[in-house]
Formats: C-alpha cells, structure tokens, sequence
C-alpha cells in the first residue's frame, strides 16, 4: 500500500479566549503580561467561601461565536463542574458546559482547492481558562523535566469559548483552512484577539488514519501544543505520516497525548498520565441556568457584521471580482472596508482591486506597512485607477505615479501633470500629427499600399516621436490604419 | 441579672439609653465569655482586642445618635465558616489552621455595618459535616445544660456560646440541620432561612445547594432581629433571590389566631424518645390553644431526604473541597511530586468524617454510577420540594420536633456514621426543599431541651417568627438558664 | 451494587487522599453502610421526574463586565504554603 492509499480524519479542538474587559466570574482584569499574580481576587484564587457571578459580556461574545458559527443556541443552557486535580487550576474543578452547551450543530465553510467544503462543528460552550505554570529547574521550561513548577493566575478565570468539529477534516491543508476561516470570522466578529503567541487563540488537533473507503475510524491522537497556525500544519502533516508509516509496517496506533516539539519539528507522546480521567461532572449548584430569550438571540444575530464568506459573495456580484480576489480581500475585515470605500471611488472596482492586491500589498510588505500608516487614502487610489483605465498613462508609468502615491501620498493627477505624463489622446491632435507623418513619408506610404503592411510599425514610431512619446500608442495604430486603408 | 444574661432587645434599649456603653458591656461578656471557656469550649479563635475596638467604634455611633441600629455595640459570635478579613478561619479543619481570609463574608460585612462586635469564631464539625461539633480537629464543645453531653451540630460552638451566655447571638449555617439541632439541644431559637435569602458569600461551601447562614438567639425577637440585619439580595452570590427582604418584626407580634399549621404524621415515629415527643405534641397543643389550626397533612417523600442528602450532600462537598491542595493556602505536606503532595496534604489535613463524605460524594458523581445516585437523588428532590409545595396549599407553617433525641453522651454516636446521620432525619428534608424552618425551645427531656421545629414557605420567615413568638410568650421555656455542670 | 475495596482505593485515589490498607478496610464497610442506606431511593418512582439542580428557579444571573479592584501580589501568595519571586511553587508536576 502506499500513502495514497490512506486517508486524515481531522477534528479540531480551538479554544478562544474572549476580549471582554473582565474575566468569567470576577470583576479582575485581563489584560495580558501583566506581573504574575496582580490579575487576582479571592473569587478567581479560588479561596474558600468565594462564589462566581457570570459575565453578561462573555455570554454574549459566546452566542455571537455560535451565531457566526451556524449554531442552533441552546434553550436551555447550565455551566457544569469539571473536576480534576491540576496546579494551575485554583478549585480544582473547571466551570465548563458539559451536556448543554450554550452552542450547537453548526458548520463553517471552507475553501479548497476543490471547491467549498463544509465542515460541522459540534458545538461552541462556554467555560474559564485555567492559570499559567512555569516550570523551573532541570530542562528549565520542559514539564516531563523539571524540578519544580511556579503558579500564576492572572490568567485564570479569563473567559474561553471552547470551539469543536466534526471529525469532517482531510487534510493538514484543509485543517489550516478551518483554522484560518475560523480566525477571520472570531476577528470579524470582534470577540478576541486572536493572537496565538499570547495564547488568546489554542488549537488541539484529533488526528487519526483510515484505508480511503472505509468508513470507520482509526485509532486517534490528540496533538497538544500548537501554537501557531503553521506549526498546527505542520504537526499534523507529520502526526499524519506517523501513523501512515506505523500502519504500512502493520503496527499499531496508540491513542494518546502527543506534543508537537518546535525543535525537533515531531509530535511525541506526553508522559501519559496515571490514570484515566474521570472527571465527574455536574450541575454548578454556585450559578443559574442560562435561558437565552429568543428576542435576546435574534438581537446578537441582527448586531453581527457582515462575514467573510457573505462578503466575498458580494464582493464577485457586485464588484466583478474574482472568487479568488475576493477572498483574498476579505480575509481581513480592515482590507475588505479598505477596498469597499475605494471601490465605490472609482470606475473600476476590479481595476482597484488588482493595485492592492498587486503594488500596494508588495510596497505594504516590503516597507512593513499596515493599512493604518498609508499616506494616502481610497480616493488617491481611485485617481490613480481612473487615470489608468482612461488611458492617460501607460502602465509603466502607472508603476511610476504609485510609487509617488505610496512614498509621498501624492495626488496621482497632479503627479502626471507635473512630470508631463499625459498621454495624448485626443482624436484631432492623433488625426493632425498621423496626416505630418504620412505627408512627410510617401514613400513608406507606397510601400504599405503595395503589399508591405509591416511597415506600419515604422510610422507608428514616427508619430509616437513627433510627439515625444505622449500620443495613446493605441490611438495611434488605429488611426494610421484607418487612412492608410481608406 | 447580669447584663450578659439580657437579650439583644433588653440591652440594646440600655445602649441608646446611655445606661451603659458597648466597651462596657463587651468587657463584662468577654470576661463571662473567658471564664466559662474552659469548660464550653465554644470558640476556636477569640478576638478580644478586635471586639474592643469595635465597641469603641460603636460607642461613637451611639454618642452621636448616627446609623445606630439595634446591633449597634451588640457582642456577637461568628461561626468559623464565615470568612473574616484579618482573622483567623479554620472551618474546624487543620487544612485551614492556618488561613487569614483578605476579605469579609457578605453577612459578616452587614452585621459589622450595622455596628454590631464580633466576639471569635465558634466551634464546629469539620467544614460542618457532623451533628454533635465532635469532627472539630481543635476541640470538643460541651453542651452548658450537661457538660458531658454534646452540644449538636455542626453549628454546635455558635449554640452553646450563646446559651452560656458568652455572646448575645451567633451565626451559624445549615445544611442539613446545622442551626436547627444544635439550637435544639442548647435551648435556644435557631433559623435556617429559605434558600437564597442570606447571601452564601463568604461561607466557606459544604453542599452549596444547600448550605444557608441563619441566626442563633435567646429568643424569638433576637431572632427576627438579625434576620433583619443579614437577609437580602447580594450580587456577590448568584443564587442569592432579588426578592425584597421585610421587617422580620412588622408582624412579630401579632399572633396566631387562624394560622394553619400542617402537622405531618412522617415526623412522629414510634420509636421515637417518648419526652421529646410529649414535649413537642405539648407545644403544638399550646399553639392550638393559642388559636392555631391544626391539620394532619402528609409529607410521604420527605422520609427519604436523608438518603438523598447523603448522595447530593457529599457530591458537592467532594468538589467544593478539592481545592485544599496545598498550593495557595492551608497546610501543606510535602511530597516528592505534586500528587504526592496532594495526597499527602489532604491525607493528613482532613479528618475521617470529611475524608468518608468526600470519597462517598467521589464515588457517587464517578462515571458508570451518576445515574443511580446523584441524578436519582435529583428526582428525588424534586419529588420532596412538591411534597412542601403541595402541603403549603393547605396550610401556613408545619409543626414537627426538631431532633428526635436530646443532647446525647460524647462518643455515643461517632463509631457508626449512620447513627449519627439519623439525628438529622427531621431537619434534612427541609434544606432538600430549600424552604425555612426555625427550632425554639419546647421543653426539657431528662433536664436536657427539647426543641419544636417550625417550617415554612418559602420566603415567608415572618410567619415563622410570628408562630414562634406566640408560642415562646405563652411558655417560660426560653427564660431557662443552663447549669453549666457536668451531671 | 456491592462497594469493594477496589473501588475505595480507586475514589481515595481520584480525590487525592492518601490511605492506609486499614483505613480502606474501615472506609469499605462504612461507605458500604451509607450505600445500602440510600439503596431506598430507588423504592420511588422517578421515571417520570426531572432532575432538580437548584431549589430557586433563577436563570440568567449575571453582571456587568465592568472591572473591579483585585488583591495586591501580597495579599494573593499570604497564604501560600510556599512562594517563590512572586508564584505560588509546587513540586514537580510529572
């Protein structure tokens, strides 16, 4: 058998953290980087005698997240206790949602290189981040080495929304493809940063193998510790291979933990754990059910922005985009509004599109430019675009006025103007200096009735002289055509 | 009569009256308080130089006749569940020998807001699992009507302190019994309050769908008169109820003329002490004479609390007391790992009655058994709560005893677990509900009192006061005074 | 359902609580005690009833996400057991 012949099964764990002001159950901030230990208060130290008291925003950040998501929003909804021993979890259990998740049955589109793809998810609950341990001594950072470990919870408490699929993915690319689709809706939403180095986006992967056509799965894994989209690719094209190879040898998968090592560029099993877990979960007696008014829900749903996949419809639609360029425009909310106040400047949307797709994002990149610190606005681009479709320059020097445009922010009319770019293309100015030319060789003229059609390519030349250049290069041909076959 | 005999009611009218002030009065109960100690054992932490001060601080209120209130300078006891900033909070365990909260429970910020002095932290069950105070890691309080005989519990410190007289009330909390019994065999008026009306902030969690704080008094007006200082919405505890709280003593006095009183024939036993049961048939015969209404009604499920009670009870304790694990507060024994060291921790800091609820409460929420023991206990639930709505169609407040037995022998009960749950058979099914219930004193059986225990609907603490009150003004029972002798 | 030694140890270990081999002893026949009593439960019909998690019939408590004051570093590790440079410390984790 051959690697071909095996086929991903890919579910994705992704846990956000939510930008509201305070955390889950308790007015502390959080603010990330903060000194260790200064983000805390009795209720999220979890010190006895303390009680939670739910955040109205982090609920209502969650059912946008379901809303964005597809979700059908839970009539009935209630927080559960997770319980499991571990150092940076101040009461030892883990308010979450267990069997009634504020979230559920919602799917997320995606693009591939076969076309849509839709991949379910499950469902998106509700639960508190846990603190941040720091492990010391031995390999100093490493858990399975280290001597002993250093508690801080500034960050517990911080509310997550937990974010789970169906096993629907097939590859590390489509699983990159979710993730990023993903990120853009939660960013175009505005419910959090999205930042992977600062752990406020977290992603788990459930990876296993099966011969392609058949329908159950293997034995999978869960790969931990990928904390960037493009390690996330890459541990699971490796953890994919892994078990491809382990299988083709007739070994088996074993189901477990796995890390993604950055050095090592692998996935290796966590030090498994003693026991299995059993984490007994129930009601939360400390905080009421959530029971989401439909008049609420509909709210929310009416305050959603417009996303990303609905945007790229209508930016095909309305502005003659291509699928592709749209997409790539409304992969970032700031660059899809930067486009749509341009292309509403301008006579051509698609023409506007491909100067920031094309120079704009190449300047941008190689000056690391943001949106933000361009010296110019839409309606300079707009100019440029204009002057461009109506002729008045030759792509050259379009290249040129940009370049001025992005250094300077200077207004590409008077750019053209100044540095006497105009073409000319007025149809009597052509009509005058096609006649001076053609007076002034007869001969050529000759030669071209007779047969020799190539020597147009000459006069063109001597008009486009005569006029230093200015003449619209295309009028030009024409007209020349037009008398020399009349 | 000492001044330390007296009720909150007497003696706060001879402190608007400038008859004495709250430093003196303070010293005189701290002194009673000292001296009869050694032989309660009522408190684990006393805090003199802290109940001084703020006597001091009410002495001003009271000069300047400003934000006084009828706890204004009124020395009082603390059970030590409750956190109070700057002292000391063991919940009678070792695990917290040593933690000093940084903040104040909601009631203990409202009683120190009316000006009332906190006078220590009481005794009690380890984290309030026990019905006789003998689970405390740090002492054995005595019952001040037989000091060889246990004062109840959990809440046993808070009753015996204010029998003895070394406070003029207390709080204590409630989870299955916890005021009422205690209240019981001290001789005094315990409330536990309707779910959700005292604010559960700060108090250190048992079972916390059950737990509630209530007051612990001489009499019946002392009674409604912390209720009105603690009750009320906080929005510190979510399941707090946004109800309006009333003036508990609006209607105390009015009496019972007309009032329905359910008595439910599951709470009268045959093998019950026969005393205990004259005594409390006594007392609702007297009700009767004061004008009440007696009807039988049944409570069929209410028997069953119990069992349910020691599914659900000890499922929550099992989580909400995971987190002593030795980490960021409590004792700490070390280990070559982190399970050890919990392990070890935990081992050493809880003692066996803890120990057996938090693996009986594990065992009970573990995957394969959630179904056949805390969801049934759920239903179970929910069967005993319309058992009370159904009853409280026909009738106002219930009528039952309190405890089935008096204050019983140190020992007597502590080498089977079940004998001593069994104390609770009377007052469990009432925190199963969520509904209130007070117990007042009603008698003496064998020389030991005997308490009647009154339930109500939910949020209607002021009929229950009001029953109470009657019945107490028509009987000497409270005006006793304990021995304070071993027999 | 019969309570055995196995399953003591088993929920000892889950909730982290150290025991002697005569403390799982003892623990077994107490808790086995406890289990039968509550064994009646299943006397009553409940196939019918829902679960009750909460005597109130509250829903939807929650606050404004406005900040509040938190404690200071010296007031979250005053009661640690052990600290070092600002942190809670615990013995190693594997």
């Amino acid at each position: 058998m051959a690697f071909e012949d095996w086929e991903p099964v890919i579910g994705l764990e992704v846990h956000c953290e939510l930008k509201t002001a305070t955390k889950l159950f308790c007015g502390c901030k959080t603010i990330f980087g903060n000194e260790s230990n200064t983000q805390v208060c009795p209720v999220c130290l979890g010190l006895p005698g303390t009680l939670p008291v739910m955040n109205e925003k982090a609920v209502e950040y969650a059912v946008k997240i379901g809303l964005a998501l597809n979700c059908e929003i839970s009539k009935f909804s209630k927080m559960d206790r997770k319980n499991y021993y571990y150092p940076d979890l101040p009461k030892a259990y883990q308010v979450s949602q267990y069997d009634k998740p504020l979230n559920f049955n919602g799917h997320l589109d995606i693009t591939t290189k076969e076309g849509t793809k839709r991949i379910g998810v499950t469902r998106a609950h509700l639960e508190e981040d846990a603190g941040k341990l720091v492990h010391q001594g031995g390999k100093a950072g490493r858990l399975d080495s280290s001597d002993y470990s250093l508690a801080d919870y500034n960050r517990g408490g911080i509310p997550l929304v937990e974010i789970v699929s169906e096993p629907d993915i097939r590859s590390a690319e489509e699983a990159h493809a979710y993730l990023t689709a993903l990120r853009n809706i939660l960013l175009y939403i505005d419910v959090s940063d999205c930042n992977m180095e600062e752990g406020s986006l977290r992603c788990d992967a459930n990876v296993s193998v099966r011969k392609k056509g058949t329908e159950k799965f293997g034995t999978k894994a869960e790969i931990k510790n990928m904390n960037s989209f493009k390690f996330a690719k890459q541990a699971m094209e490796y953890e994919i291979k892994r078990q491809i190879a382990l299988l083709e040898k007739g070994e088996k998968v074993i189901q477990e933990s796995r890390l993604w090592d950055v050095t090592e560029n692998k996935t290796k099993p966590m030090r498994s754990k003693e026991e299995a877990h059993d984490y007994r979960y129930f009601p939360e007696p400390d905080l009421s059910p959530i029971v989401l008014p439909e008049d609420y829900v509909q709210k929310i749903k009416a305050s959603l922005p417009e996303l990303p996949a609905a945007k790229q419809a209508r930016f095909v639609a309305e502005y003659g985009l291509t699928a592709y360029d749209a997409g790539v425009l409304t992969a970032d909310q700031e660059l899809a509004h930067w486009f749509e106040v341009g292309a509403k400047l301008t006579k051509s949307p698609k023409g506007f599109a491909n100067w920031m797709m094309g120079d704009m994002a190449a300047q941008m990149k190689e000056q690391e430019k943001e949106l933000k610190d361009l010296k110019f606005d839409q309606k300079k681009l707009a100019e440029l675009v204009d002057i461009i479709e109506a002729g008045t320059i030759n792509s050259k020097q379009a290249k040129e006025v940009f370049l001025e445009l992005f250094n300077n922010g200077a207004s590409p009319a008077e750019v053209v103007k100044s540095k006497g770019m105009a073409q000319v293309s007025d149809p009597k100015a052509i009509e005058a200096a096609v006649d001076k030319i053609l007076a002034e060789n007869p001969n050529v003229v000759a030669d071209y009735k007779g047969g020799k059609q190539g020597v147009i390519g000459f006069l063109v030349g001597k008009v486009m002289a005569a006029s230093q250049g200015k003449a619209n290069p295309k009028m030009v041909n024409e007209v020349l055509k037009k008398k020399l076959d009349a | 009569m000492e001044l330390y005999e007296k009720t909150i009611h007497e003696v706060a009218g001879e402190l608007k009256a400038k008859k004495i002030s709250s430093v003196e009065l303070t010293k005189q109960v701290m002194d009673h308080l000292e001296k009869v100690e050694p032989h309660v054992q009522s408190f684990i932490t006393i805090t003199r130089d802290q109940a001084l001060a703020q006597a001091a601080e009410a002495d001003k209120r009271l000069a300047a006749g400003k934000d006084v209130t009828a706890l204004t300078g009124i020395p009082l006891a603390i059970k030590d569940l409750l956190c109070t900033k700057g002292v000391r909070t063991t919940c009678a365990s070792r695990m917290l020998e040593t933690f000093v909260p940084p903040y104040n429970a909601t009631v203990v910020e409202k009683l120190y807001a009316a000006g009332a002095v906190a006078v220590g932290k009481t005794n009690m069950d380890e984290f309030a699992m026990g019905s006789s105070t003998e689970t405390s890691f740090y002492k054995k309080t005595k019952n001040p009507w037989n000091l060889n005989c246990v004062p109840g519990g959990s809440s046993g410190g808070s009753a015996s302190s204010v029998s003895a007289d070394q406070a003029f009330a207390s709080l204590g909390s409630d989870t299955g019994g916890s005021i009422r019994q205690p209240a019981a065999l001290c001789g005094i008026v315990g409330l536990k309050p309707t779910y959700g009306r005292v604010s559960r902030y700060g108090l250190i969690a048992f079972a916390s769908s059950l737990d509630q704080i209530g007051p612990m008094t001489k009499d019946v007006e002392d009674c409604a008169i912390m209720m009105n200082a603690i009750s009320g919405h906080d929005p510190k505890d979510s399941t707090s109820a946004n109800v309006p709280s009333p003036d508990h003593l609006t209607d105390l006095k009015k009496g019972v003329k007309g009032l329905r009183i359910g008595i439910p024939k599951e709470f009268f036993p045959d093998a019950m002490n026969e005393e205990v049961s004259v005594a409390v048939k006594d007392a609702i015969a007297k009700l009767s004479g004061l004008g009440a209404e007696l009807v039988e009604i049944s409570l069929p499920t209410a028997p069953y609390g119990l069992a349910a009670y020691y599914v659900l009870a000890p499922s929550e304790a099992s989580s909400n007391l995971a987190r002593y694990d030795g980490v960021r507060y409590g004792l700490r024994v070390p280990g070559e790992n982190i399970v050890e060291m919990y392990s070890k921790t935990r081992a050493a800091g809880f003692g066996p009655e803890v120990k057996r609820r938090i693996m009986l409460g594990t065992y009970a929420l573990s995957s394969g058994y959630y179904d056949a023991y805390y969801l049934k206990a759920q239903k179970v639930r929910r069967l005993i709560k319309e058992d009370y709505d159904k009853a409280f169609e026909k009738v106002d407040i219930i009528a039952t005893p309190t405890a089935p037995n008096p204050a019983f022998r140190f020992g007597e009960k502590t080498d089977d677990p079940l004998t001593m749950y069994l104390e609770d058979i009377f007052t469990i099914s009432i925190n199963i509900a969520g509904v209130p219930a007070l117990s007042l004193p009603c008698g003496l059986a064998g020389g030991l009192p005997v308490g009647l225990q009154l339930i109500g609907k939910p949020f209607d603490e002021a009929t229950l006061l009001k029953a109470a009150w009657a019945y107490e003004q028509s009987t000497e029972w409270h005006k006793r005074k304990p021995s304070l002798r071993k027999d | 359902m019969a309570l055995s030694e196995k399953d003591v140890q088993y929920v000892a270990k889950l909730s982290r609580l150290e025991v002697t081999d005569q403390e799982v002893a003892k623990y077994t026949q107490q808790l086995a005690n406890i289990l039968g009593y509550v064994e009646q439960l299943s006397k009553l019909d409940t196939s019918k009833v829902e679960p009750m998690a909460h005597v109130l019939d509250m829903k939807n408590v929650f606050r404004p996400d406005q900040p509040a004051p938190s404690l200071t570093q010296k007031e979250v590790l005053s009661n640690g057991p052990e600290i070092q440079s600002g942190h809670f410390k615990v013995p190693k984790i594997m």
